[in-house]
């Protein structure tokens, strides 16, 4: 397979928008570089930039890898990348509201109707509930991947809790640092107001009539993988971080416990899954959450963020569709490529992802963090026999897509510098009819030899991503 | 500010001086066992620091026997005592990380890494250095957890809420050191010179035998480290110095329920403004410390209750 790589070309000549990185690099002394990526190591460790892994020893936690070569993207490219997201992430919140109220899309026939009002994610206790500015997906992070002859994939859309921004904007503070010299260099455009950006959508959405909102982010707790990233969050923001114990709910309106008394909440950025919102609604075996809190969100008395019920969008089952919502609430024709999808709920297409095994890479409709999933090329026979049996078993539960052929990037591994596979995921948000996003996203980079999966908790690692200005 | 967070500061805070008070106790004991005297005597004050908190019957369950090395053993590094250092710092580095948003970077490094070093060591590792050298470590831990505050965090509610808990912390750590020691030291009577280091040890235990010369300028006598302990108002570990400081804070953090938590507070300060050590020692210290250690038990509900773990239905 042919690989398109981010620094250079088919000709092995240094991509334009790479030239200046390349000059530096080579100028600089190994020993500065081997410095300088210690001291990243370092400092990383020491503030405590981890997340713990699940199905490894209780508590444990890692350190995300950071590579020192960045992934370059030049203007024109991310000019065409953020007109695609923003059209698509505003035709997937009009989806959502859709679905939740009048069902146009449904009844024009564009999606069929019981791939969305039996999917597991769909919540019918949203029907009919009113959200400030109509958005659902108030922070959406959508990764996209670049494959064949660098053409722009969408491979998912992530509507629910999507993380990692904190990874973004740690590893530009840490390369501003380590190598304040090539800042000087390039015009590298700055991602660092992401947190007030984020604050100005969340307080844009609050309730009717509430002037001035207080934010909280939830987390569910400290033992949670993503727990540094709502404490860094929270204290960007400078909002208080809670936890569902935190917060009650009285003749449906939501207060938090402080040393003053109980105190209003306006809006909510729950990092917490919907079946953990509310044991008197959802799961509930669910301590974690707010008991009687949808009851609130329901009469319009706080704002969570997410919405409830995002989940029926960024399903892998409902994935195919979202090129025809665009041309059906938007009437323009879709910016960014959707990769092909074998429904395997459909016979025919079962049958032939079932022959083709091997090639194909196979996702569960529900799956996330790059569990679950079958990489065909990359696996071994019994893998691949293992999951022919649960295809067979339960083939609604899968999709599947041809093996893409991932762009790489040069990145420091241990036998030097060699291309490793790379993904991008930028963060966009969205309050009403604006939808913004600081210029790049979080790269993520599959450390091994070959490896397609870029995901953390299979041992990727993170560069630093500009988006060079004109 | 959020109740769950002043609760996490709060108990951060005692955790540390815990564990630096205990190293205290631990030292000052150890020092006087070394001391010439009959073994019955030693064993009689290692025992009194498993008396002292309440810990018999963990103790039992786990040595046979009451000695010096098993107490320190038990109260070093013993995992599953909760109320070991081992354990205090453990607990206190749990309260930071779980609010570690609210600390400066300086904070948090200092609590997290204290907790890594200890857990490193084992006690018969500990011990072979030379344990002394360990509980000036866990001093110096607490001094620099307590620098770092005071250093480099906001004085807001949060620095509030951590003075309050190492202060009422220190407050009832020093009562039952006076408590535990006076019990054991008072009834030797009349020898010179073993009085002259056990209580020249008790003061430099709660670091005031250079205060103690300062403001008495004369030989050591029981009464006199009494009063010292409880009195003076210019000694950060006595008991007058916590509840000054407590009714201060209690004041800036006041809401509408803390009413009588303040007033509990205020009566308990009065006694140390307006008592006298005479009146004290002819009721009974061992009684009034006991007394003393009731209601800063209660003062600590009081404040859990109004601020850190508040009713529902106050809304």
């Amino acid at each position: 397979m042919d690989f398109y790589n981010e620094m250079i070309d088919a000709n092995g000549g240094v991509r334009p928008h790479y030239k200046g990185y390349e000059d530096w690099l080579k100028a600089t002394p190994p020993e500065r570089i081997a410095r300088k990526r210690a001291e990243a190591d370092l400092a990383f460790h020491r503030v405590g930039i981890t997340f713990a892994v699940y199905g490894e020893e209780a508590g444990k936690e890692r350190l995300i890898p950071f590579d020192i070569i960045p992934r370059v993207i030049p203007a024109p490219e991310w000019k065409s990348l953020r007109s695609g997201l923003r059209q698509r992430v505003k035709a997937l919140n009009m989806f959502l509201h859709d679905v939740y109220h009048d069902q146009e899309i449904l009844k024009a026939g564009k999606i069929p109707a019981e791939q969305v009002l039996k999917n597991a994610q769909f919540r019918p206790e949203m029907m009919g509930v009113d959200l400030p500015g109509q958005v659902y997906a108030h922070i959406a992070g959508v990764d996209i991947v670049r494959a064949g002859a660098g053409e722009f994939y969408v491979l998912e859309d992530n509507l629910r809790v999507p993380s990692g921004v904190s990874y973004m904007l740690e590893d530009r503070k840490m390369m501003m640092r380590l190598f304040p010299e090539l800042f000087a260099k390039h015009k590298v455009a700055p991602v660092q107001h992401y947190p007030d950006m984020l604050l100005e959508k969340l307080r844009a959405v609050a309730p009717k009539g509430v002037s001035n909102p207080t934010v909280v982010v939830l987390t569910p707790g400290a033992y949670n993988s993503a727990y540094f990233e709502h404490t860094f969050l929270a204290q960007q923001m400078g909002v208080e971080l809670v936890e569902g114990r935190d917060l009650f709910v009285k003749d449906e309106v939501v207060y938090m416990q402080t040393t003053q008394g109980p105190q209003r909440v306006d809006v909510i950025y729950r990092r917490l899954d919907d079946d953990y919102m509310d044991p008197l609604a959802f799961r509930a075996d669910s301590s974690l959450g707010v008991p009687g809190i949808l009851k609130a969100y329901q009469a319009g008395n706080v704002t969570l963020s997410n919405a409830i019920g995002t989940g029926v969008a960024d399903d892998k089952s409902i994935y195919p569709y979202v090129p025809d919502m665009i041309r059906f609430y938007l009437g323009e024709e879709p910016i960014l490529n959707n990769v092909p999808t074998y429904m395997c709920r459909k016979p025919d297409e079962l049958k032939y992802v079932l022959d083709h095994l091997a090639e194909l890479v196979v996702k569960e409709v529900h799956g996330a963090g790059g569990y679950g999933m079958l990489v065909g090329p990359a696996s071994t026979k019994e893998q691949i026999e293992h999951f022919r049996q649960l295809l067979i078993a339960k083939p609604d539960g899968y999709i599947a897509q041809p093996t893409l052929a991932l762009s790489n990037c040069p990145t420091f591994v241990e036998e030097g510098i060699a291309p490793r596979h790379l993904d991008l995921r930028p963060f966009v948000l969205s309050s009403g009819k604006c939808v913004d996003m600081v210029p790049g996203g979080l790269t993520r980079v599959a450390l091994t030899k070959g490896s397609l999966v870029v995901n953390s908790s299979q041992g990727g690692g993170t560069k630093d991503t500009w988006v060079l200005e004109d | 500010m959020l109740s769950r967070t002043a609760d996490h500061l709060f108990w951060m805070s005692r955790y540390i001086e815990r564990a630096e008070n205990l190293a205290r106790l631990l030292d000052v004991t150890w020092q006087m066992s070394l001391v010439p005297q009959p073994v019955e005597t030693i064993n009689q004050s290692w025992n009194a620091i498993i008396a002292l908190n309440s810990l018999e019957e963990t103790y039992s369950a786990k040595y046979s026997e009451v000695n010096g090395e098993n107490v320190l053993k038990f109260m070093v590094s013993d995992a599953d005592n909760f109320a070991s250092i081992h354990s205090c710092l453990r607990m206190a580095r749990e309260n930071a990380h779980a609010v570690r948003g609210t600390l400066t970077t300086e904070m948090w490094e200092t609590l997290n890494s204290t907790w890594l070093e200890a857990r490193e060591k084992t006690f018969d590792q500990l011990f072979n250095a030379g344990i002394g050298d360990y509980f000036e470590w866990v001093k110096m831990r607490s001094s620099l957890s307590r620098g770092t505050t005071l250093g480099t965090l906001l004085q807001d509610d949060a620095y509030h809420f951590i003075r309050l808990g190492t202060l009422l912390e220190r407050a009832d750590n020093t009562a039952r050191i006076l408590d535990v020691k006076y019990h054991v030291l008072r009834p030797t009577g009349d020898e010179g010179a073993t009085d002259f280091y056990e209580w020249g040890a008790l003061l430099r235990s709660v670091s005031a035998f250079e205060v103690y010369r300062k403001v008495y300028r004369d030989v050591i006598t029981p009464e006199r480290v009494a009063e010292l302990l409880i009195f003076n108002q210019d000694m950060p570990r006595s008991l007058q110095f916590c509840l000054n400081s407590v009714i201060k804070i209690l004041e800036l953090i006041a809401n509408s329920n803390s009413g009588e938590t303040q007033r509990q507070a205020g009566m308990l300060h009065a006694q140390l403004r307006y008592g006298r050590i005479e009146d004290i020692l002819d009721h009974g210290l061992h009684e009034w410390l006991s007394d003393f250690m009731d209601r800063i038990y209660l003062l600590g509900n009081g404040i859990s209750k109004d601020f850190l773990v508040p009713m529902e239905e106050a809304a």
